[in-house]
């Protein structure tokens, strides 16, 4: 574990890139007690205040060190908040889906037979489906709202987390030491939690870095094309929407910061998620 | 081959008739499917005349078979909000999507791939790096964002182009296409670059990471044994082996362009289909969105089938062999 | 005297890895003549295959020529580049790797493989190319040229795939193959067929071969003259009837008694004791004398070499002639 740390440390943007993934979610989660305004009690927001340049001072008294947005809200707060909802999206979604999905590969590979065939075409069928047109259709279906959307999101990912875990365990099944442990009476279960789930995690944490990614990014695209969460709650792709037609004329801030926070964001996921997958992988090791 | 052939068309009808099942059940059980066919506000006797003019008081087994029959004759319904079948409307819009698809399938296939096989070939010289640096943004960064960052920058700051819409078009076959005309071109190479970022990056990291293995293996060192030039090596031997996984993710990748133009023509407002869909989703205009489905299932199919086949053309080994 | 066709003197490649740096050959010397077969024989982490890169010049990185001269045909090989090793491999020095499944490109077929290999030297058109590997194949015994061509590498068994690749080799008729460990993969039967092919095609044409392996068996049905290599060092060399009937170093006599053939039905197999130490860790002077039952504090130091030119062991207590 230690020497994963060092070789890990070695790779300078990866270390980099963990340090703000990590600044990022400790901001989100600080963001009650940092922000100096809350972006979601629609009585905070005066219009006097709308589509002010960064470093104005406001109606409440403090500086908007990232100017406002239409509604008058503090970009700097709307943005941590965003944040927060990114985050949550997309960890519970990539949870969720990390769950469903691993549970069915290892069921197909354990189980085989016709049951392992069916699960395995449903799943290679769905990763030929782009995953923003299936969120897509769902939203429409479901309407709008933090659970639709997870739904959504955890539908276009499981499918990744399916087949890793599927490759995975099938080859782990074929190595020596299954047959080992199978030869022993411990039930299916066990061998299953004990001793297959752990050779199969380095691959799905890989995957689970990057599907993480994806749903906040999937995520922040549906805001932006309006299907995501109602429009109190604005969540990141929300915001840039919302200063799109702003940029025109000048008034970039209102959309260019929110979009720096989301791409921070999501590239520091994808290096670490690249680091990860680089020292996992035994192939490209010297 | 020709067994080959037949056997997986076949599959791809019966997964287009799973298809069309799935997309019946979620537009006509989930939610009230009267909605799909008349508009909210219509009185209360059209409502009962279309009721039964659809069948919809019929058990649902009827009406799936009554909707796959208006299916195959090309009868998706009439658009709400326009009044056009919705057939009509999709296949107007359609042009203008496959143009924006194709161009930017193209740049990522045409830049992409030699950058890749570069940073495979010399991974550690700092034009790969810079190479693999810039893929890790093309990759992850969300499609609209740039969209909205080429906008600001060529259109807004530098005026070097349009900030949307398509450009004038020149007729074939009775379909207009823009990149015809030179203006035409001007309009399209800021959505079709949007679009074919993701792709592009994709199709480096793929490259190069195909190409890294492949140069290690003793295919290439018995190459270089006889003499063979680097070049020919990457031109012949590597460019083949990586074709097979790419052709997998380019026909795969190609579903996910379409898919991802929606993002796209929305920032661009690019006439296409995928404009077509958000649109119909925000008002609300349930027969194109089926028709929409449909039409991407039937693409999806299709696109499965060619990559299905091309990699039976590309790896021999697929192919009955004769044993010596 | 004609002047010898390879003269490798003191040949060092080295191996920069992170946890040191690996002495994969440590001064090699020897000569080949014309239309010689050398056997170069070692167990695994010897230096035999990475004599065999260094000599083509195609060592992967982290290795490199650390020293030393390779004169082929009177021109120095050390220090020359890519570019013009690039133009000897393949037309005069030529090899031939162990698994002939992963050396040839399953997507391409035979005739295209073989027909780039010819046009890699000299503008040959396409229809002369394919007309040469023709040639070529049914020169290796492969029959139905023809047809063969147009075939891909999966539709031919093992010992065919070599005897492609064997093919390879010769199409522009080199003075020098190198030919690493090529029938360790294949089935014993196959083995003494291509060994048996090999032997009689390279003195029909005249060329030098130096058969790379790990068992001495096969060395010594096919070559002139042996090598016996130990971590990275020569310690025996000399006519193969000479060295297996006579070994001078105890390692090549270890060698030897580990051979089942050498064993009496129902006796334990001989070994020698202890197991190859890791190259990063080696001792000063004969790199033998850890596992060496004759070892003297004189061992510790640079052994010299004794015996004559033809057989000869880098021993200070060579074993004495058999009675």
């Amino acid at each position: 574990m230690a020497q994963f740390w060092r070789e890990y440390r070695e790779n300078w943007i990866a270390t980099l890139a963990l340090a703000v993934v990590l600044l990022i979610v400790a901001a989100a989660l600080a963001a009650p007690l940092i922000t100096p305004q809350d972006p979601y009690d629609l009585a905070n927001l005066n219009l006097r205040d709308a589509r002010r340049p960064p470093g104005f001072v406001g109606s409440g008294g403090y500086v908007h060190w990232l100017g406002t947005d239409a509604q008058g809200r503090d970009l700097f707060s709307a943005i941590l908040y965003g944040l927060r909802i990114s985050l949550q999206m997309g960890v519970a979604a990539g949870t969720v889906a990390f769950g469903i999905g691993t549970s069915l590969g290892i069921m197909a590979a354990n189980i085989g037979g016709k049951i392992e065939q069916g699960i395995m075409r449903l799943v290679d069928l769905q990763l030929s489906f782009p995953a923003i047109l299936l969120a897509l259709v769902l939203v429409a279906m479901l309407g709008q709202g933090r659970v639709p959307l997870i739904i959504a999101l955890v539908t276009a990912q499981y499918a990744y987390f399916a087949r890793t875990a599927y490759g995975a365990a099938t080859a782990e099944r074929q190595k020596d030491y299954i047959e080992a442990v199978r030869a022993t009476p411990l039930p299916g279960r066990s061998i299953v939690l004990r001793h297959l789930l752990p050779n199969c995690m380095p691959p799905l944490i890989v995957v689970g870095t990057v599907q993480i990614a994806n749903a906040i990014s999937l995520e922040a695209t549906l805001s932006f094309l309006g299907l995501g969460l109602p429009p109190t709650e604005p969540s990141l792709g929300m915001l840039i929407a919302n200063g799109f037609q702003y940029m025109m004329s000048g008034r970039t801030w209102i959309s260019v910061y929110p979009g720096i926070a989301l791409i921070l964001l999501i590239v520091a996921i994808n290096i670490v998620g690249d680091q990860l997958r680089d020292q996992f992988n035994p192939r490209l090791r010297r | 081959m020709l067994g080959y052939i037949i056997q997986r068309v076949i599959q791809s009808g019966f997964v287009m008739l799973a298809m069309s099942a799935l997309v019946f059940l979620g537009v006509y059980a989930i939610g009230n499917p009267i909605d799909v066919l008349i508009s909210p506000d219509a009185t209360q006797d059209i409502r009962e005349a279309t009721i039964r003019h659809y069948g919809l008081d019929q058990p649902l087994w009827r009406q799936y078979l009554a909707f796959l029959g208006r299916l195959l004759q090309g009868d998706l319904g009439r658009s709400f909000v326009l009044n056009i079948p919705v057939l009509h409307l999709v296949l107007s819009r359609l042009p203008a999507t496959l143009e924006l698809a194709l161009t930017s399938v193209l740049i990522g296939a045409f830049i992409g791939i030699p950058l890749g096989i570069y940073a495979g070939y010399r991974p550690e010289s700092p034009v790969s790096k810079t190479i693999m640096a810039v893929s890790v943004l093309g990759f992850s960064v969300p499609t609209f964002w740039v969209g909205l960052i080429l906008i600001l920058t060529f259109a807004v700051n530098l005026d070097w182009l349009p900030a949307g819409d398509r450009g004038p078009t020149i007729e074939i076959f009775g379909v207009g296409w823009s990149f015809l005309t030179w203006d035409g071109l001007r309009f399209l190479l800021l959505p079709a670059l949007n679009l074919s970022l993701f792709k592009l990056a994709m199709l480096i990291r793929l490259s190069r990471a195909g190409t890294r293995e492949i140069m290690l293996t003793d295919t290439v060192k018995f190459a270089r044994a006889a003499g063979l030039t680097d070049f020919t090596i990457l031109r012949r031997h590597v460019l083949r082996l990586i074709s097979i996984p790419l052709v997998t993710v380019f026909g795969l990748e190609f579903g996910s362009t379409l898919a991802f133009a929606v993002v796209t023509e929305t920032i661009f407002s690019w006439p296409g289909v995928g404009k077509l869909i958000i649109d119909s989703i925000t008002s609300l205009d349930r027969p194109v969105m089926v028709g929409y489905l449909i039409l991407v299932a039937f693409l999806f199919v299709t696109i499965n089938l060619v990559v299905d086949l091309t990699y039976a053309v590309l790896d021999p080994r697929l192919r009955r062999g004769r044993r010596v | 005297m004609t002047k010898a066709l390879l003269q490798v003197r003191d040949l060092r490649t080295h191996f920069e890895t992170r946890a040191g740096t690996i002495k994969a050959v440590d001064g090699i010397s020897f000569t080949l003549e014309r239309g010689e077969i050398l056997g170069l024989v070692g167990e695994s982490g010897s230096g035999k295959s990475v004599t065999g890169f260094s000599l083509i010049g195609l060592l992967d990185p982290p290795g490199r020529i650390a020293g030393g001269s390779v004169m082929f045909q009177g021109q120095e090989l050390v220090g020359r580049s890519q570019a013009e090793m690039r133009k000897l491999r393949g037309k005069r020095i030529a090899m031939i790797f162990q698994d002939p499944a992963a050396t040839l490109n399953p997507v391409l077929t035979i005739g295209q493989q073989m027909a780039m290999a010819v046009q890699a030297h000299g503008g040959t058109g396409q229809g002369a190319a394919l007309a040469l590997a023709e040639r070529s194949l049914a020169r290796v015994g492969i029959p139905d040229a023809a047809i063969r061509l147009n075939a891909y590498p999966h539709e031919f068994s093992g010992g065919m795939r070599q005897r492609v690749a064997i093919a390879i080799a010769l199409l522009h008729e080199p003075e020098l193959i190198i030919a690493d460990e090529p029938t360790t993969a294949l089935d014993v039967s196959i083995q003494a067929q291509i060994l048996a092919e090999m032997k009689t095609l390279a003195q029909e044409s005249g060329t030098a071969l130096i058969w790379i392996s790990h068992d001495l068996a096969i060395v010594s049905s096919l070559a002139d003259r042996v090598i016996v290599l130990y971590l990275g060092r020569i310690v025996e060399f000399g006519p193969v009837s000479d060295v297996l009937r006579a070994p001078l170093h105890p390692y090549t006599r270890g060698l030897l008694d580990s051979l089942p053939a050498m064993a009496d039905p129902g006796q334990k197999l001989r070994q020698i004791p202890g197991s190859t130490p890791s190259p990063l860790h080696m001792t000063p002077g004969c790199p033998f004398a850890p596992r060496c039952a004759h070892a003297a504090d004189l061992c510790r130091s640079e052994p010299p070499a004794v015996g004559d030119q033809h057989h000869g062991a880098f021993c200070h207590h060579p074993l004495p002639a058999p009675a």
